[in-house]
């Protein structure tokens, strides 16, 4: 027997597993209800790949963001079995026999089925000043701005985002205040901060010590958890509460010239 | 293709008064919040005991005999418990908040918590010293 009609036999009998997707239509719907799909259990299938087999076959009407399916362009996450997940990096297999629940991202609005509105949080990294501000010290074009593997160092970590939303998904205290400024955002402004070519920190300054700003955190922690990049926004977040004191005893103290 | 309706209505999922409960890394979270109140009660026992021992050898009795009581004795123990349980869940995550850099690089979690660690066993062990000398 050849190899090929025992792979076909093995995918026929093969097993199969339930998505459960939440189905949302504004105008129909008055708030989300799940359905059942059943798709092939492959070992090497993502819950996206789950999606596009439920969109390709079974329900055309499915709406769901993806791009990359390699973890890199942030725009698949969901929550999968109630955590905030990238459905590119989680496999069905994970949750066999299952059902797998998909849900869209806890903590923001719903447009329709597993899409939600990001508009609010591209607001938020917008305001954090997301370049390099250069106080009009700017140096000409053709300039090389190098910098030592220290300084890289010292804030590559926060560069790493992908801006995916699990971090906010997973924060408590966005999910009940979403004036907070949130995990990624201040995560980049950490990220500009710490770059030692950045002349923008007393900007930033008066965005993440305002209202909204790192004082709203309570360091749950679980945004760091989420985070599929290891940016550690937690981490990021509680340094700049150190940072955000420490300023804020010089600028009561020192007068303003001095500043 | 239609463009997006933008007046549509959005679905926003209520937040469930009791959402902590449903995960595990939320309710320790809740229960390292509320530890605070028995680290609080420390604080305060321990200014009632000062009080006591400065109002003369009858009332530092009388402050031991209340120690001494059913409740007193559960309200301390549970207050040993959660605030060991509030020390090490802040000495645990101190690492992450407090970024030191040696010469361009970051120290590792050990040897910012080590020296807390550390303290805390010196002055555990200062006052057993005192209490039992
Ligand atoms: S910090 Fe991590 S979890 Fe948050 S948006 Fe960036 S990559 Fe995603
Ligand atoms: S599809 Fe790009 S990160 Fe998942």
């Amino acid at each position: 027997m050849s190899a090929e009609p025992a792979m076909r036999a093995a995918e026929t009998a093969g097993e199969s597993i339930v998505l459960r997707v939440s189905r949302y239509l504004p105008g129909r719907d008055a708030e989300p209800v799940p359905r059942d799909y059943e798709v092939p259990l492959r070992e090497e299938w993502s819950v996206l790949d789950g999606l596009n087999h439920v969109k390709d076959v079974l329900d055309g009407s499915l709406a769901y963001r993806w791009s990359c399916r390699m973890g890199i362009c942030g725009s698949c996450g969901m929550t999968v079995n109630g955590e905030p997940r990238l459905t590119c990096g989680t496999f069905l297999s994970e949750f066999a026999p299952g059902p797998v629940v998909v849900e869209p991202l806890r903590g923001f609005a719903v447009i329709r089925d597993l899409v939600v509105d990001i508009e609010p949080f591209l607001g938020k990294l917008a305001s954090v000043t997301p370049w390099l501000v250069r106080n009009g010290a700017e140096p000409p074009p053709d300039a090389e701005f190098a910098q030592t593997p220290e300084q890289l160092g010292a804030y590559k970590q926060f560069s790493m985002c992908i801006n995916c939303m699990l971090c906010y998904s997973a924060c408590p205290v966005y999910a009940l205040d979403e004036d907070f400024l949130g995990p990624a955002a201040i995560a980049l402004a950490q990220r500009y901060n710490l770059d030692s070519r950045d002349m923008g920190a007393a900007a930033r300054f008066d965005v993440l010590a305002a209202a909204g700003g790192v004082w709203d955190c309570t360091y749950v922690g679980e945004c760091s958890a989420a985070c599929p990049k290891g940016v550690d926004p937690a981490g990021a977040i509680q340094q700049y509460k150190l940072t955000a004191a420490m300023e804020t005893v010089r600028r009561f103290l020192l007068p303003k010239g001095a500043r | 293709m239609t463009a997006p309706d933008d007046t549509a209505a959005r679905y926003r999922r209520p937040v469930p008064v009791l959402w902590w409960t449903g995960r595990r890394p939320y309710l320790l979270f809740m229960i390292r919040e509320f530890s605070s109140v028995f680290v609080a009660w420390s604080v305060v026992y321990l200014l009632l005991l000062v009080r006591a021992v400065a109002a003369g050898p009858a009332a530092y009795r009388g402050f031991m005999e209340l120690s001494a009581s059913w409740w007193m004795l559960a309200l301390n123990v549970a207050a040993l418990a959660l605030t060991l349980f509030h020390t090490i869940t802040w000495f645990v995550v101190t690492p992450k908040a407090v970024a030191v850099r040696v010469l361009g690089v970051r120290l590792p979690a050990f040897m910012v918590a080590g020296p807390l660690y550390t303290a805390w066993i010196a002055v555990s062990a200062f006052v057993v010293w005192l209490l039992v000398r």
